[in-house]
């Protein structure tokens, strides 16, 4: 299982000028990856929502590459949202799997049948142009560029390690964060979006 | 027993409500009542037809469209809007944008008794969340569906259309 720190940083260096967003426990070190936060977006808010959201972020910007880190809890929750996103082939969407096969946010229960998923071998299933399953930092950090070069909606499912969270959440560290409403409006300016 | 209205609501009025009114996307899953407007909403090139798998889906979608600077409606059943509780709250009443949202009214009817349990909930439902709506069952209440559109963009907040024409308006 990979360190999701170190697979941000491996894909940073391939970013380019792609809008970002990332989902679950997982997803909150990407603030502390990234390079350009103006293009980073958040989209939770709704269970399961946050793939369908940049779904919609993809479809309705066809000139910008549009990246999820998504979480398979959240994923499992809105699974139709697969073959949605293959229906419409939106050549500009790249669609990460942070699987650390549990509800780590939870306390670390396991996600249904979370180590025999092939959550890959699904998105290909339900039409994506490609799909990848990674397990090892070296094989990703020498694909991710390759990866963010082809067409899509392509799918990354990668094991990570769980950051289980255990405490109430009101007891929970809270990190200065930008709102969703912020990072919209911010992105939206970066745009030029009225 | 139930009672139709003379009357009809043709999918025409709807889609040219929607040009009218500046729409991009239609976020939808099509139900057995509205199959015409499905198909004419296709032939139509100014508008791109979303289909998702799950109601749910659509809120979320719609919102990353608005956030592109599109303009999505949302076009499921009450059945699928009853399913879409938790969407509805987070994707689009405190994501705070404009959406208008086109609900098939399955089960409903003006003068005979409803039996539907999903009719009987669907204005309770939308009263609960404090979206407010119109029925819309024939053409002459096509100017509602422009009404609809004008509180969503004055207020950012999602306005529904209860289509109340179940049996014959949008199909063959």
């Amino acid at each position: 299982m990979l360190d999701p720190v170190d697979v941000f940083k491996a894909f940073q260096e391939h970013r380019g000028d792609a809008i970002v967003s990332a989902a679950g426990t997982a997803g909150r070190h990407w603030m502390d990856v990234s390079t350009n936060e103006k293009r980073d977006i958040s989209l939770g808010g709704a269970m399961g929502q946050t793939t369908s959201a940049a779904f919609g972020l993809a479809l309705g910007l066809p000139d910008e590459k549009v990246v999820l880190f998504d979480a398979e809890g959240s994923l499992l929750m809105n699974l139709g949202a697969i073959a949605s996103i293959a229906g419409k082939k939106p050549a500009n969407f790249y669609h990460f799997l942070l699987d650390n096969e549990c509800y780590a946010t939870t306390g670390g229960q396991p996600v249904p049948n979370s180590q025999e998923i092939d959550y890959a071998m699904m998105a290909k299933g339900a039409g994506y142009a490609a799909a990848y399953n990674f397990d090892d930092l070296e094989e990703f950090s020498t694909s991710v560029g390759e990866i963010m070069q082809q067409e899509g909606p392509v799918f990354v499912a990668i094991k990570i390690e769980p950051d289980v969270q255990n405490l109430p959440i009101g007891l929970r560290e809270r990190r200065p964060t930008r709102g969703r409403a912020q990072t919209i409006n911010e992105l939206r300016e970066e745009l030029g979006i009225a | 027993m139930v009672h139709q209205q003379a009357a009809i609501l043709r999918p025409e009025t709807m889609v040219e409500e929607f040009k009218k009114n500046g729409v991009t996307h239609v976020v939808t899953i099509p139900d057995s009542e509205t199959n015409y407007l499905y198909e004419l909403m296709e032939t139509q090139e100014w508008l791109d037809v979303v289909p998702v798998s799950r109601e749910g889906e659509a809120w979320g979608t719609a919102f990353g469209l608005n956030i592109a600077g599109k303009v999505p409606v949302v076009l499921v059943q009450n059945t699928g809007m009853l399913e879409s509780g938790d969407s509805i709250r987070g994707m689009a009443i405190d994501a705070g944008f404009p959406l208008v949202m086109v609900i098939g009214y399955r089960g409903w009817n003006r003068r005979g008794v409803i039996t539907d349990s999903v009719a009987k909930y669907t204005e309770p439902f939308l009263t609960a969340f404090g979206i407010d709506y119109y029925l819309v069952e024939q053409n002459e209440d096509g100017d509602r569906i422009s009404v609809a559109f004008e509180e969503a963009r004055a207020t950012n907040k999602p306005v529904a259309i209860l289509v109340g024409d179940e049996y014959h308006g949008f199909n063959r």
